[in-house]
Order: structure tokens, then C-alpha cells, then sequence
């Protein structure tokens, strides 16, 4: 039997390629026109062919920069995704607990960044905040705005806060979706906690499991306004991230030119770091 | 348009992008693809293996741009290379 193509619906995927082209694709063609030109406005411009992209490439600061967002975002990942699995499994299934742990767990998604930002920021003091007080408490002279250290903990006890929630609700659904008979199975065959775990939630939870660590992964790659508010980037520059940076040239220095040519290439780092961690998984899962 | 600021070979390169983009779609629908496996560790359709050369050539140019300083033309002649062979045996 010919099996017959009908390619009539990709016309319904019309509306959503034009609101991308409006919303993305022309945006991303102007930073391209902007990164080869020295340009104040539309009418004050000079081509500068590649000149931007090499000193990008060869800027220090930027350098450090990706270094830090690197650890921060492998860091946060090795931290949110396990623990975010975890209370996932902790989290009641029946009953008013259920709804309860679900209403709990997704109150810091539910706040504005910028306000994250500004709790931890006062949570972290020491003489006002109650993180920054026990610390006190301990012994430990803890100051964020001083001790680099102290900051880029602040700086991933704030992201593990406020996002492993996400993590924690997209394998709640998952595992919510594991057919019972898996676990009359697991029961006949008197399998360990960790057996179940193992070899039944897990391997059911890597769909949902490659959309949080790629959602977690750009969205860390990109954080901006939390370390904004909180340290300012400082002390020094110990958590100021690649956004900041850009948004440093960008709207600080008005270097529109300069500032297009680092926006390319972090976003040819996003989407390379982003296609590896996909097909990696992606892979995986098909090897099984 | 004004406002995008364009520039002759920015129009040029996305133009460019855009034909290659319409030439592949016409491809896949004569003659769809298969994933097979070539010299890359992955199994791959025409489609990934496009999208492997294009993310690549963008960073052999960053790579030319920063480390040297020979004309950015070999390394776009090169790329060109690259992608023939990635397309055919990758």
C-alpha cells in the first residue's frame, strides 16, 4: 500500500513562522546589519567589514566573562537538576498535600525577577537578612558585597531557589505519567527503591528531563537581571555575566556595533552548547 | 527598511541562507531524506548535516577573524569545501 503524503497542514504552522520572523528572525537580521557597521542611527553608519568581531574575539573581559557564565550555568545545572528530581519524587501524589506541594513548590516561579532578586539581596545581609544573620551566627563573616566567594554563593543559592521548582514540576508531571502497571511489575519482581528509580522513573523522565536541562541551560546562560540586582556584577567584576556585559556596550557605552557582534556570538555559544546537549540526549535515547 | 540598516553583504549573506533554505526544502520534498551514518559519530539526515556545516563555517570565520589575519574569503572558500564534504560523506 502507497502510504499517501499530505502536507497541507504545515499551511498552520503559517502564523506561528510569521509572528518568529516578526518577533526573532528580523530582529536577529538587524543585529547581523548592525555588527558589520559603526552606527549611531539608521543614517550614521560606516561598514567596518569584521572589525567588531575581532575585537570581541579578543577581549579580555569577555573572556572572563564566558568563563564565569560557564561555571555559573554548569554549576547551577549539577545542583537544580538532581535536587529538582528529588523533590519531585518527595512530593505528595493524592490527596489536598498533593495540591498543596504543587501550590508551595511553584510560589518562587511566580515572582518577578527582579523582586528575586531584591529578597535575596536583603535575605543576605547580615545586620536585616536571615540567610546573612545565621551565617553571622556561625561564625562566618559573610558579606556578598565584599567576598567574591560569598557572592557567587548568593549568586547560585538565589537560581537554585527560584528555578529548581521548574525542574521539580516538569518530573512531577512525568512521573505523574508512569503507567501503574510499571510498579505492579516492579512489585512482582520485588525490586529496590532504587531498582524503580533506576530502571523505571528515570528512563521515563528523560523527555521531560531534556527540556528542563535546555531550558535551564539558556536560561542561565542568559540570567541578567537577579545578579543585577543583587551584586551589581561585583565585587569587582565576580559575577558579572556575558548579558551584562552586552548590556554594559550596548546601553552603557552606546558601542551598538561592538555590542551586535558580541550578541552573535553568544548566540552562536547558546546554540552550540544547546544542539550538543540535545542530540547527546537525543541519542542516548535512541541507543536504548 | 531604513531602520534595519542594511548593508550589501548582509543582504547578500541572508540571501544566500534563504536560497539554500528553499533549494533544501525543494530537495526533501522530491527526494526525502534519510538518516544514514556517514564519518560523523551521529546518524544524520540532509537537514542535520546542514545545520552541522552552517554552525561550523560561522565558527571557522569567528576563528579566522580572531586568530589570523589572511582574507575572510579562504576561509569562506574552505567552509564551502566543508559543507560539500559534510553534505556527501557526513
Amino acid at each position: 500500500m502507497t502510504k499517501v503524503e499530505n502536507n497541507k497542514a504545515w499551511w498552520l504552522v503559517l502564523p506561528v513562522f510569521l509572528i518568529v520572523a516578526f518577533s526573532a528572525i528580523i530582529p536577529l537580521m538587524t543585529v547581523v546589519n548592525y555588527s558589520v557597521q559603526d552606527i549611531f542611527d539608521p543614517y550614521t553608519r560606516y561598514f567596518v567589514g569584521t572589525e567588531w568581531f575581532k575585537q570581541v574575539m579578543l577581549d579580555e573581559r569577555l573572556h572572563d566573562a564566558l568563563i564565569r557564565q560557564f561555571i555559573f550555568s554548569f554549576t547551577i545545572l549539577a545542583i537544580e537538576i538532581p535536587l529538582g528530581i528529588m523533590v519531585a519524587l518527595m512530593m505528595p501524589t493524592k490527596g489536598k498535600g498533593a495540591s498543596l506541594a504543587l501550590i508551595l513548590v511553584a510560589i518562587p516561579l511566580l515572582i518577578p525577577w527582579n523582586v528575586v532578586g531584591t529578597i535575596w539581596q536583603i535575605f543576605g545581609r547580615a545586620d536585616i537578612g536571615l540567610f546573612g544573620a545565621m551565617m553571622a551566627e556561625l561564625g562566618i563573616n559573610y558579606n556578598y558585597a565584599s567576598e567574591p566567594m560569598h557572592a557567587w554563593l548568593t549568586v547560585v543559592l538565589m537560581d537554585v531557589w527560584h528555578w529548581t521548582p521548574l525542574v521539580a514540576l516538569l518530573c512531577y508531571s512525568g512521573l505523574r505519567a508512569i503507567p501503574e502497571v510499571y510498579y505492579q511489575a516492579a512489585r512482582i519482581d520485588k525490586a529496590s527503591r532504587w531498582a524503580v528509580f533506576r530502571y523505571i522513573q528515570l528512563p521515563k523522565l528523560t523527555n521531560v528531563l531534556i527540556i528542563g536541562v535546555l531550558l535551564r541551560f539558556m536560561d542561565s546562560f542568559m540570567i541578567y537581571t537577579e545578579p543585577f540586582v543583587l551584586t551589581g556584577g561585583g565585587p569587582g567584576t565576580s559575577t558579572t555575566f556575558l548579558s551584562q556585559s552586552l548590556v554594559q556596550q550596548a546601553i552603557g557605552q552606546f558601542d551598538l556595533g561592538p555590542a551586535a557582534a558580541f550578541s552573535l556570538v553568544y548566540f552562536l555559544i547558546i546554540l552550540l552548547v544547546c544542539w550538543v546537549f540535545y542530540t547527546t540526549i537525543m541519542h542516548m535515547q535512541k541507543d536504548k | 527598511m531604513v531602520w534595519m540598516s542594511w548593508t550589501l553583504p548582509t543582504a547578500a549573506f541572508f540571501a544566500g541562507i534563504a536560497l539554500i533554505l528553499v533549494a533544501m526544502t525543494t530537495w526533501q520534498a522530491i527526494y526525502p531524506s534519510v538518516e544514514r551514518k556517514g564519518f560523523l559519530p551521529i546518524e544524520t539526515t540532509r537537514g542535520d548535516r546542514l545545520f552541522i556545516g552552517l554552525l561550523s563555517s560561522a565558527f571557522v570565520h569567528l576563528g579566522f577573524v580572531a586568530l589570523s589575519d589572511v582574507p575572510l574569503y579562504v576561509a569562506t572558500a574552505l567552509c564551502v569545501l566543508w559543507m560539500c564534504f559534510l553534505m556527501r560523506w557526513g
